[in-house]
């Protein structure tokens, strides 16, 4: 069967390792998923897929991707908070395929604020 | 609103054990369709839970938590669990993990199929990456998959697990390893 081989693994690790090197180990931006029960309920799994689907097509390396709990807002899941450093973080909710789509072509490749998701700009926590 | 399949109780489940601080955590998966079972166990060395808190776990209006009053994981797993006759076990110490294990049988009508555990797993990875070891076994028609993060942060060194990338890869193999899982060995 296929298995998981540490050469695999260590091509990758050289392939991640010199994309790092180009941008000198800086992070442009964090996005983290909420994901309670009340996030996964309301399909944060599939957020987060389109999320990484979308950071793959458009080929954005310099960015965390993370998972944090609920945030107290249950109904507005599933929820997305993108901090761009040196930008107050925005939180984003009432998520859908479509709109995490934007999101990453807009906010996470632009940096352009998707103003109709967002339901605060600044004093926002990712937990 | 449900939990549409067992990967997604998996993946909730697990975010406990994370809420926990376990260093660890062990999924479990084994399908028996010859003799008609199914077990699901999540295995934690987190700060574990009180007899008491044992009791009320399965009480949606128990939580830990502060930002709301109710935490229905538990209890939702099992109602699921429920749902399709099955039995769950809930065994903890304090101080040295939990283990939550669903059993059910196979073929139950209302049995939540196992659902997408590629993107469970990836999404624990990618929120804990950096803090948990991660062993997931599944079973399937005699053959296992083991998706071990220690043996993988081995052979990344000093890349982290977390990184983009390395989670699309990861996610990728997963679904690789768990459909060589569906060819049922020749004999």
């Amino acid at each position: 069967m296929k298995k998981l081989k540490i050469g695999d693994l260590e091509k990758l690790r050289d392939k991640v390792k010199r994309t790092a090197e180009v941008r000198e180990g800086k992070c442009k931006a964090k996005i983290t998923v909420h994901m309670g029960t009340c996030g996964i309920a309301a399909g944060a799994r599939d957020i987060m897929a389109a999320l990484m689907d979308g950071i793959e097509r458009k080929k954005i390396k310099d960015v965390i991707v993370t998972t944090s709990g609920c945030a107290g807002l249950c109904s507005r899941e599933p929820m997305v908070t993108v901090e761009v450093v040196g930008k107050p973080p925005v939180k984003y909710v009432d998520l859908t395929v479509e709109k995490i789509k934007k999101i990453v072509n807009s906010h996470i490749e632009k940096g352009l604020i998707v103003k109709e998701c967002a339901l605060a700009i600044g004093s926002e926590r990712t937990h | 609103m449900i939990l549409q399949d067992l990967s997604l109780h998996i993946l909730d489940i697990a975010e406990n054990s994370t809420d926990a601080r376990a260093t660890r955590i062990e999924i479990t998966i084994e399908e028996n369709i010859r003799k008609n079972r199914l077990l699901v166990r999540i295995r934690d060395n987190g700060r574990g839970m009180t007899k008491s808190a044992q009791l009320r776990a399965l009480d949606p209006f128990y939580t830990t938590k502060k930002v709301r009053r109710v935490g229905l994981g538990l209890p939702m797993l099992a109602q699921a669990v429920r749902e399709a006759d099955g039995s769950l076990t809930i065994r903890s110490r304090p101080g040295t993990g939990t283990a939550i294990t669903a059993r059910f049988a196979y073929n139950h009508i209302d049995r939540k199929p196992i659902g997408n555990m590629a993107e469970t797993i990836m999404n624990l990875v990618a929120g804990h990456g950096l803090n948990i070891d991660l062993l997931y076994k599944h079973r399937k028609h005699g053959l296992t998959y083991i998706f071990d993060t220690r043996i993988i942060k081995q052979g990344l060194r000093d890349v982290p697990i977390t990184n983009p990338e390395v989670l699309t890869f990861l996610r990728k193999n997963i679904i690789k390893g768990l459909k060589a899982l569906e060819k049922r060995r020749k004999k």
